[in-house]
């Protein structure tokens, strides 16, 4: 079965990427990824805070309490160098490329438009094939306009874009008054993808502790739904890639997110619940359904079901939560 | 040949030669030498070479003793070898010393000559510990500058090989090894040039080798020894001139001269001193000054002080000499005179004999002491010294540099008078070691030292307080060389970087006319002037002082360099002083800002070049009015009412006028007064803790963990809250242990909590209604600071303490109802070893005797101006001595010694005095059970009803009982200290106390690192840890102390840790103190040396104890006794990774990231050694003791 997809630009031998997650943090993970099939990998994320922090942290304590009583000037021995922030994490990208002979990924998690944007540079130098931007921003001041908000990605896309020369996705959340405009503009401004969508982890409350914890609560197949209804949405519409995230578990899952017109459905929670080989399961399970379908090639079954394909466009939009809750009426009585 | 200008310490300078000329470097940690072994290690951790091309092993040893006898066996093995010490290390190095000077083995040793302690402890320098060996046999060469340190480094070494008389090569603790100055950097070419390959493989021939097998050390009789002892002559009678032809070939190589005597003066001088070390240059520039002025006097730097070549000294003298003044940097009480005094009387005697000196008649020779642990020694102190000489009848004996009023001994300078060039700049820097002012100055020597012609010079003073210390910089920098080898009296610029401390001591008291003043302040410019102290309004007006000020905490923020000022104020520095033009100061201050934070990542040097870039805008001039509009008065130092001695030696200590202070001042023997840190009110916490009595539940916990017994709760009759101050809180107490209607209060010592939240996090009730507040939360100080100084007043003094009889000691609660005694310590905030003594001192405080290893615990403890051991109502509480750092056990099994002895004496005597005492109380005294507070309470009042017994009793033996009588009421002998006395330097007296069966307690404040000296590691430190000497990561695991003393069997032993188990220390002292034998506590304490979050020191404790590193039990002997297992362990399996231990805490963190496979494969050495450790705990306490048969 051709199972190839186009994402961005890279010719992938099938539409399964693992997602940045802690699967891709050491080189076993990514070979294991790559023996199960894995078309390309997303790294796990550097960290926007990660790289300021770490760095305040160390100086911040290697300095403390230095010139301060006169039998301790200082606590800790000097090193020659440390390997600061994106170096630990350009070192990963050089050996990921090294050990593998698929697509890597790098991916960039962060908000403001400072200094760890130049980073991405430094990570197509060590030879990431794309750089997934993860943009992981919460509104919540108040006196912040919406359009701000959108401006806030439109910066950051730009910035990276005029940064660097391979192609860069970006990871949205679903939190737009009109994610189609967004997606338009930052369609308009060159992104090379569209990751739908990141998850923001909720947190919940420990009422025995009083405490607010920030457990991490993975996806299910439910959780599909909504970036399978955006990709169907966008797709034909905007020129960039589109990947599928959240919720693909299952063979069906991926099927689907391609049906939509995904370019590349991307896989965490059930990799990281089921193993890295379970992604073979998936792969295999998709080979079989499209076999069993007679279908020639992945390509054929690519936005089949989008928003344009379909013979009832509404079903995408406001008219599907009648016929929804008409549904769950018939249902349930 | 061209040689680069650096900007370094002295210690940095010997460290630099030693190196590269040797091949292995013994090492041991002692202020203030310590950094020359660091710098060798930190060499050879960089993979530098010595200038044979080979990297010098450098290994850290268990003592100074160890040190040298490590050296002693690698000279003897044919290696060139060094060590670097001061002080008592020398001292203990004195032994060996003999050894290697009598087999002629060449080597240098560098010392940063450090007070010997006497009366007290002092870290500063002087030359007493160098004067202390002199009858070694070894060479005596003295630098008195940064330069001559590195010059007489290689000088000593290439005349050691050649002489074969080993050298100490010595100068002045902190004045030379601490002072920062631009110097020439010798070459390896330079090296090569002064040291004789073929003297190396002499020497190296020399060495023992099973293949040409020799044997050394031998034991002789009578018949020989004397003669044998004398074959040396010859050799020491050419070392002298060897080293002057050293310095010789050096003049040639390098260009710069030296003699063993070096004269400065009038070349028709009368009156000379004679000195060595760095007051030679102070008093070289006061020599410069008067000759200017047309004085005929002089001055001889003695070099080379052993072997003393009379010749040579003999000749340096200017035949015109009539009379001359020694000044000798020690004191030697009982001889005729100090140690250069007589050596130059003496000189000047075989000199005259044998017609080396020119002059035709004896000049009068006095001498004189200064200098005593780095004491000021000044130009106008040298000038009184030349006064002195002026006299018919000069002064004998003398002291300068301090107020005899005694002994009349000192001599009367003028302390205006400056001998300073008007265009040398002196600049002083006031500010906190927390905001990096000293970090900033050294920068901007080095700045000015390696990017202008000019010569600079820093000198740096610190705080004895480690929370809240307080930094004063002094440099200079100037177009000729810098001899001013004293703190700077007439400051053209000064700094304050920290208002509040405007409040402390006059910052420009010695601010010159015209001088700038640059202050750190909140304040807008405008409101800038009126937000002045009156005083300091009137000083800038009398002056014409021209006035800047910065909000640098304002850059700060918005820079996010936080309260990290040290960027904002250097660059404040370069703009106001014009000493380079401003955009080239800008350069390089971004140039060193990239040097220093580079390889720490780009993010903190943006961050700095951020503050660079923002601070001139907000840096201001504030126009000074004519006139002054302040009407506020600094407050006074210490309360009104407080102690006399408080009054006049605390509080002139705390103004920094230490220095006035008269000889009559202080008692002769070093004892002082306990419970005086409660008239130092510090105010150094810009937040403290507020007590919420809805949500607390009273459990004490934040009592327990304060570090500084700044936070207490007491419960009381409601009837005392009629006289409360209207904002002192109280509620209902709960628990049935107290009368109905009582009440409870949790108080904050406002004035001298740190604000290091320990209590906040400790902290276990949460505020229902908001769940991010507990029962004590953190609110600013200032608005609070009066109100609350009335309440913890009406706290402490109306609210009385809980009778001890009815307190349940063994609950966490109850155990914190126990006054402390041990209270606002100088400790880092947030320390995690005071919570333990602070403990010791509630629970056995009224009847403790301490004796405390030197290192941090000595300096919080014992340091002056103040001490945080107190009293109770009744007068009682701990009494305190430091003896050495190596010693304490042994020193506090002679207090136990004493006190058996007492306790044996007095019942002897009551025995014998029965008929007189009656022969209830006889058995009372001798049978009593004081096992209990009540128990201790009945036999108090028993000898208080002995005493009045005895007081009309004119018996020889009711004299002798009253005086023991107090010795019937049991005693706690606690030995205190490091891991760095305990696991290494005092590990065998520890063994040795220990297993003596005495009734001694020991509490090992167990840091896994030495903390006071800066964090060098020890037999404590774990696996993986960063420490230095350990730079790599330390390769093995933490000796396993505990586990080696419960093989003893009869020992208390236990382990534990306040973060996990706040109970289980409770009642690991009780039993320690119960059991009538030895008892060893070790006790985890987090530290600012593992570079941790100390407000999360706590929580790095559990982590600590559930990974497995720091397993907690309680082995008592007594439970063996009964057929129990004596071991019981505290703590559950671990139940975490090691790692998640460790990577919290940037010790083990910082490895990942300069070595991360290195750290890798520790970590996971560690943690296989947890495990298996923690096996090994399990088996024996799942051991069956009970008896069998």
């Amino acid at each position: 079965m051709d199972m190839t997809t186009n994402y961005m630009g890279l010719k992938l031998k099938n539409p399964i990427v693992p997602s940045a997650s802690p699967l891709s943090k050491n080189l076993d993970g990514i070979k294991k990824l790559e023996d199960a099939g894995a078309s390309a990998i997303v790294l796990y994320s550097l960290f926007e805070e990660q790289l300021t922090f770490e760095q305040e942290e160390l100086a911040y304590f290697l300095d403390r309490g230095t010139d301060s009583f006169a039998e301790a000037l200082d606590y800790f021995p000097e090193h020659d160098d440390y390997n600061m922030g994106p170096d630990e994490y350009l070192e990963h990208i050089r050996h990921a490329k090294e050990a593998t002979n698929i697509p890597i990924i790098a991916s960039l998690n962060g908000v403001s438009s400072g200094g760890w944007i130049n980073f991405s540079k430094k990570m197509q130098e060590a030879g990431a094939d794309a750089l997934e931007l993860n943009v992981y921003f919460l509104a919540t001041d108040a006196n912040q306009e919406s359009r701000q908000v959108e401006n806030q990605y439109r910066v950051i896309l730009n910035a990276v874009k005029s940064n660097v020369s391979i192609p860069v996705a970006l990871k949205l959340s679903p939190f737009f008054s009109s994610i189609a405009r967004m997606a338009k503009e930052l369609d308009d401004d060159g992104a090379d993808a569209l990751v739908l969508f990141n998850r923001f982890y909720q947190p919940d409350l420990d009422l025995e502790n009083l405490e607010v914890t920030p457990g991490v609560v993975l996806s299910t197949s439910n959780d599909l739904r909504l970036p399978l209804r955006w990709v169907a949405i966008l797709y034909g519409r905007i020129n960039a890639s589109l990947a599928g995230t959240t919720g693909v578990h299952t063979a069906m899952d991926a099927l689907k997110m391609i049906a939509a017109g995904a370019d590349v459905a991307q896989m965490c929670a059930a990799l990281l619940k089921n193993g890295p080989d379970y992604l073979k399961t998936v792969l295999r399970g998709m080979e079989i359904w499209l076999e069993e379908k007679e279908y020639e090639s992945l390509g054929i079954l690519k936005g089949s079901m989008s928003q344009k394909s379909v013979a009832e466009p509404a079903v995408f939009e406001r008219a599907n939560y009648m016929k929804a809750l008409n549904d769950f009426r018939d249902y349930v009585l | 040949m061209s040689r680069k200008m650096v900007t370094i310490d002295g210690n940095e300078a010997a460290a630099y030669v030693a190196h590269k000329v040797n091949e292995v470097i013994a090492i041991y940690p002692i202020t203030p030498s310590s950094s020359m072994g660091e710098w060798a290690d930190a060499y050879s951790a960089l993979g530098q070479k010595n200038i044979w091309g080979t990297i010098p092993q450098v290994v850290e040893m268990q003592s100074e003793g160890g040190a040298s006898g490590a050296a002693h066996g690698a000279l003897q093995t044919g290696a060139l070898t060094t060590t670097f010490t001061a002080s008592q290390g020398l001292l203990l190095m004195i032994p060996n010393m003999f050894k290697i000077a009598g087999e002629l083995t060449p080597t240098v040793f560098h010392v940063s000559a450090r007070t010997v302690a006497t009366h007290a402890l002092s870290i500063f320098g002087d030359h007493s510990d160098v004067m202390a060996v002199r009858s070694t046999g070894w060479g005596l060469l003295a630098s008195n500058s940064i330069q001559e340190i590195m010059d007489f480094a290689l000088i000593a070494t290439a005349a050691s090989l050649e002489a074969r008389v080993p050298f100490i090569h010595f100068f002045d603790g902190f004045r030379s090894s601490h002072e920062v100055q631009r110097i020439e950097e010798l070459t390896m070419d330079d090296m090569r040039a002064m040291i004789d390959n073929d003297l190396v493989l002499a020497h190296r021939q020399r060495g023992l080798s099973p293949d040409r097998p020799k044997l050394r050390g031998t034991a002789q009789n009578p018949d020989i020894f004397f003669q044998a002892r004398e074959t040396i002559n010859p050799y020491y009678a050419k070392a002298a001139d060897i080293v002057q032809n050293a310095m010789d070939k050096f003049a040639d190589v390098v260009g710069r001269s030296y003699h063993l005597f070096d004269y400065v003066g009038a070349p028709d001088a009368e009156r000379i001193i004679i000195l060595m070390g760095s007051g030679a240059e102070a008093a070289q520039e006061a020599v410069e000054y008067l000759v200017d002025k047309g004085e005929k006097v002089g001055m001889i730097k003695v070099r080379l002080y052993r072997p003393f070549s009379v010749e040579r000294f003999a000749k340096a003298i200017p035949p015109s000499v009539k009379v001359i003044a020694t000044l000798d940097r020690t004191k030697e009480p009982g001889a005729i005179g100090e140690p250069l005094y007589l050596d130059v009387r003496n000189a000047i005697g075989e000199g005259m004999e044998n017609n080396w000196c020119s002059f035709d008649r004896w000049p009068k020779v006095v001498g004189g002491r200064y200098g005593l642990s780095s004491k000021e020694f000044t130009p106008a102190m040298v000038i009184s010294v030349f006064d002195n000489l002026t006299q018919e009848k000069p002064k004998n004996h003398f002291t300068v540099g301090i107020h005899d009023d005694v002994t009349g001994t000192s001599l009367p300078w003028d302390p205006d008078m400056s001998t300073e060039a008007d265009d040398v700049n002196r600049s002083m820097f006031y500010g906190l070691g927390s905001d990096g002012t000293v970090g900033a100055n050294k920068n901007s020597i080095k700045i000015i030292g390696e990017e202008t012609e000019y010569y600079a010079q820093g000198y740096f003073e610190y705080d004895s307080k480690k929370a809240g210390a307080v930094t004063v910089s002094h440099l200079r920098f100037g177009p000729r060389e810098i001899h001013s080898t004293y703190l700077i009296t007439k400051a053209n610029f000064i700094a304050c970087h920290q208002q509040f401390l405007l409040e402390k001591f006059n910052v420009l008291e010695k601010a010159v006319d015209g001088a700038t003043f640059l202050l750190n302040t909140l304040s807008k410019p405008e409101e800038a002037w009126d937000a002045l102290p009156k005083a300091y309004q009137e000083e800038i007006i009398k002056k014409n002082i021209k006035f800047y000020v910065i909000d640098a905490y304002d850059v700060g923020k918005k820079t996010g360099m936080g309260v990290r000022i040290n960027t904002i104020m250097q660059t404040c520095f370069f703009a106001i002083s014009g000493v380079l033009p401003k955009d080239e100061a800008i350069a390089y201050i971004k140039d060193t800002i990239k040097k220093t934070y580079g390889k720490k990542g780009d993010r903190i040097v943006q961050m700095n070049f951020n503050a660079v870039d923002q601070t001139l805008a907000h840096l201001h001039e504030v126009k000074v009015p004519g006139h002054v509009t302040s009407t506020m008065e600094m407050p006074p130092i210490v309360p009104p009412d407080s102690p006399e001695f408080v009054t006049n030696v605390v509080a002139k200590i705390a103004l920094r006028k230490g220095d006035e202070i008269p000889v009559s001042a202080f008692t002769e023997d070093g004892t002082f007064d306990t419970a005086t840190t409660q008239y130092e009110k510090r105010n150094i916490a810009l937040e403290i803790p507020e007590w919420d009595p809805e949500v607390c539940i009273q459990c004490g916990k934040c009592v327990m963990v304060c570090p500084h017994a700044a936070i207490r709760h007491k419960v009381y009759d409601p009837s005392l809250l009629d006289r409360a101050p209207a904002t002192f809180k109280s509620t209902d107490a709960r628990g049935r242990d107290f009368p109905e209607g009582s009440k409870y209060t949790i108080q904050v010592a406002p004035e001298d909590c740190t604000g290091c939240t320990l209590c906040v996090e400790a902290c276990p009730a949460k505020n229902k209604k908001e769940v991010g507040k507990k029962a004590i939360n953190m609110v600013p100080q200032p608005p609070i600071r009066l109100q609350e100084r009335e309440n913890y007043r009406f706290f402490l003094n109306e609210i009385p303490d809980m009778d001890r009889r009815e307190v349940k000691v063994h609950s966490v609660k109850g155990s914190q109802f126990l006054r402390p005694l041990f209270e606002y310590s100088g400790a880092c905030a947030g320390c995690g070893e005071t919570p333990y003594v602070k403990l010791l001192s509630q629970l056995f405080g009224d009847r403790m005797i301490i004796a405390n290893a030197t290192g941090c615990s000595s300096i919080y403890g014992g340091n002056l101006p103040t001490f945080p051991y107190t009293k109770d109502n009744n007068g009682r509480g701990p009494t305190w001595s430091n003896s050495l750092f190596e010693d304490n056990a042994e020193f506090g099994m002679g207090y136990r010694l004493t006190f058996d002895k007492f306790n044996e004496f007095a019942k002897e005597l009551v025995t014998q005095l029965a008929s007189d005492l009656g022969d209830e109380l006889v058995r009372g005294l001798l049978e009593a059970d004081q096992s209990t507070e009540a128990g201790l309470y009945d036999q108090r009042e028993r000898v208080a009803r002995l005493k009045d017994k005895l007081a009309n009793n004119k018996s020889q033996e009711a004299k002798q009982l009253l005086s023991v009588a107090d010795y019937l009421v049991k005693k706690s002998v606690w030995v205190l200290g490091g891991d760095g006395w305990a696991y290494d330097i005092g590990y065998g007296g520890l063994d040795h106390v220990l297993a003596s069966g005495r009734n001694v307690n020991v509490l090992v404040l167990d840091t896994e690192v030495y903390s006071n000296t800066g964090g060098q590691m020890s037999k404590s430190t774990p696996l993986g840890a960063v420490a230095k000497f350990a730079a790599g990561g330390k390769p093995l695991p933490k000796k396993d102390m505990g586990m080696i003393f419960m093989t003893y069997g009869n020992i208390y032993v236990a382990r534990v840790a306040m973060g996990y188990s706040d109970i289980g220390v409770v009642r690991a002292m009780l039993e320690a103190d119960a059991y009538d034998g030895p008892s060893i506590i070790i006790a985890y304490s987090h530290c600012i040396a593992h570079g941790i979050n100390m407000a999360k020191g706590l929580e790095e404790q559990k982590k600590a104890v559930e990974c497995g590193h720091f397993p907690l039990f309680r082995y008592n002997p007594i439970l063996a006794e009964q057929g129990q297992n004596p071991l019981k362990l505290d703590s559950k399996a671990p139940s975490i990774k090691f790692e998640d231990f460790a990577y919290g805490e940037t010790r083990f963190k910082m490895l990942t990231k300069s070595k991360p496979e290195r750290a890798k494969m520790l970590i996971n050495k560690a943690q296989a050694e947890v495990k298996t450790r923690w096996k090994l705990y399990e088996q024996w306490a799942n051991m069956n003791f009970a008896d069998e048969e």
